[in-house]
């Protein structure tokens, strides 16, 4: 199976934002980023599908040049190669300039499975897998906690000492059976033929981490770098980004850790009246 | 034509979609429109009479064999076409899975521009901005859309209160839309819903609610958590990323794909306050954070905060409600 992952790369959790001078974007200067974590669990995912049923694991990202940073990473847990689509305007780009970007640059290979978290950590429209899948002309299904493939859709390894790389789907229908999540605890099977593209949930497995190993052998892999054409109009603008409008009048208990939590029960006894 | 896209399956509306309404009657007082709500799906006419008596032009329902079971290759194609007889200037979906599931999709065939998980509508100075979280919460964005309409606009879970409907002196009118869908356009094949495991824990009933997330850092502290909780007479739950870990069962998560909770004290003990989180627990009443990051997002909606280390916060309070 010649399997597709899409990851951002996103600032990490600790980050604390601060805004750009016309407070459209943040200041990218002061940022540290990191895998997007849904992307990691789909990167798992893939890893665990070439692992069962053979094939090749190719890693898309779309950004500016820093980008490379999550890219190795994804090469040393064991993705074979990568595309990068590089350009700064992708840093901040709507879920449409992004989608349109990858799908022009993964189109050729002909993959038979996409897989990307279900939405990015930065700007969170859980819209880029969906997209892409229209714009490859794929199926789809979104917030998987589980994948699979049944075994009379594996393309045949034998004979093709390269697995497929660089040659194009074989054409041949296979079917996916993926188990989607629903609110509340619910789920649902959904089965679609091959190509598709899935979204992953976060937890759908156990995440793993970069060997010695696995570091040194990704600097001899492959990235194959990309250049947009000129992008896709934008869909949305962002006309301004700040800190949070409290809800709620927040009353900060200060002091000491006993002194704080002396008070807190208090108000919670007297003033909220929620515990005895 | 404002259209909001009612969510319904086996005739029982997702009560999402009246929060959905509220949204659009917001809009259609800022922009002059009319409100159209649609029922996609089968056996619509009891949830199409139910959102009737909201006050909107009209309720119409698109009724079609092939819209149940759900699947996003029948609902786009279906929508298209209806949102296009409508003639839409928005088209307004509550963010439930389902829409995160086709919205996207609709949007991308029809080349138009879709704004995900809004929470308010803000007017003025000639353009209508939709307020939405990014970067966990961290920061809000008004977010314009751009191009030709329709727009697409989801509504957060949450973002505007049902009781905030305003209802109509009499029923609206109810039509149905006929619409050509070739079945054989589906590739998607569902198969019913389930449970995974019998919900042996329904935090729903709970009074008092101790969460734990990703600040209690390794699994065997979650006995200092189980420790307060004991001490409030509280259940114990967790933020998502605590039970993927397995370090609670899943049936104790709270947020969007696990429960929906509403104590009278919901104490969110290192806990960020990731939106998927949020709307699983923010109608409780008295929500305390205690957090080592200021800005953490929880204190947004907390009443009481505690800004510091809770492996020190927490053996105090235990130690101060045991006084």
């Amino acid at each position: 199976m010649k399997i597709a992952v899409c990851i951002k790369q996103v600032p990490t959790r600790e980050w604390q934002p601060r805004l750009n001078d016309d407070k459209t974007w943040i200041r990218e200067q002061d940022a540290s980023f990191e895998m997007n974590e849904p992307d990691a669990y789909a990167l798992e995912e893939a890893l665990r599908l070439k692992e069962k049923h053979g094939g090749e694991v190719i890693v898309c990202s779309a950004g500016p040049a820093r980008v490379a940073q999550v890219i190795r990473e994804a090469l040393a847990r064991g993705a074979d190669r990568a595309i990068q689509v590089e350009d700064d305007g992708l840093a901040s780009a709507d879920a449409f300039v992004t989608s349109g970007a990858l799908a022009e640059a993964m189109r050729e290979d002909s993959f038979d499975l996409v897989l990307t978290g279900l939405q990015s950590d930065d700007q969170g429209f859980a819209q880029v897998g969906v997209i892409l899948a229209e714009r490859l002309g794929y199926p789809h299904a979104t917030i998987i906690m589980e994948v699979q493939v049944s075994p009379s859709t594996l393309r045949e390894p034998q004979g093709h000492p390269e697995q497929g790389r660089g040659t194009t789907s074989s054409g041949q229908v296979g079917e996916l059976r993926v188990k989607r999540e629903l609110e509340g605890g619910w789920f649902q099977w959904v089965a679609m033929p091959l190509p598709a593209v899935l979204t992953i949930q976060s937890g759908i497995n156990q995440l793993r981490y970069a060997t010695l190993k696995g570091i040194m052998a990704a600097k001899k892999k492959e990235i194959r770098k990309v250049q947009p054409s000129p992008a896709t109009a934008p869909k949305q603008k962002i006309a301004s980004l700040y800190a949070p409008e409290k809800g709620k009048k927040t009353q900060i208990i200060g002091g000491s850790p006993a002194e704080a939590a002396k008070e807190l029960v208090r108000r919670l006894r007297d003033e909220a009246r929620v515990i005895s | 034509m404002i259209v909001v896209i009612a969510e319904q399956r086996h005739g029982k509306l997702n009560r999402a979609t009246w929060e959905t309404i509220v949204g659009a009657q917001q809009l259609a007082t800022a922009t002059s429109t009319p409100i159209a709500v649609l029922v996609p799906g089968v056996n619509t006419a009891g949830v199409a009479s139910e959102l009737a008596a909201a006050q909107v032009q009209e309720v119409v329902t698109l009724e079609h064999a092939a819209l149940e079971p759900y699947t996003p290759d029948g609902f786009t194609a279906a929508l298209q076409e209806a949102v296009t007889q409508l003639q839409a200037t928005y088209v307004l979906l509550p963010h439930t899975y389902q829409t995160r599931d086709f919205a996207p999709k609709l949007a991308a065939r029809m080349d138009r521009a879709l704004v995900t998980d809004v929470t308010g509508v803000k007017s003025g100075s000639g353009q209508t901005a939709f307020v939405r979280p990014m970067f966990q919460g961290k920061l809000t964005a008004d977010v314009v859309p751009q191009g030709p309409a329709p727009h697409f606009i989801t509504f957060q879970i949450g973002a505007y209160r049902v009781d905030q409907v305003a209802k109509g002196t009499a029923a609206a009118g109810v039509r149905a839309l006929s619409i050509d869908l070739d079945a054989s356009v589906i590739r998607e094949k569902p198969e019913p819903p389930f449970q995974q495991a019998k919900q042996a824990v329904d935090l729903s009933q709970a009074e008092r609610i101790v969460s734990v997330g990703r600040g209690i850092k390794e699994q065997a502290n979650i006995a200092i958590a189980q420790q307060l909780a004991d001490a409030l007479g509280a259940e114990i739950a967790a933020s998502r990323p605590i039970c993927d870990a397995g370090w609670l069962p899943m049936e104790r998560q709270v947020g969007s794909s696990g429960q929906t909770v509403a104590p009278k004290l919901y104490l969110a003990l290192g806990i960020s306050g990731a939106i998927q989180h949020l709307v699983g627990m923010k109608g409780s009443s008295t929500v305390v954070a205690i957090n080592k990051d200021a800005d953490a997002p929880i204190f947004e909606i907390a009443d009481y905060g505690i800004v510091g280390d809770l492996f020190e916060i927490v053996p105090a309070i235990i130690e101060a409600v045991k006084a």
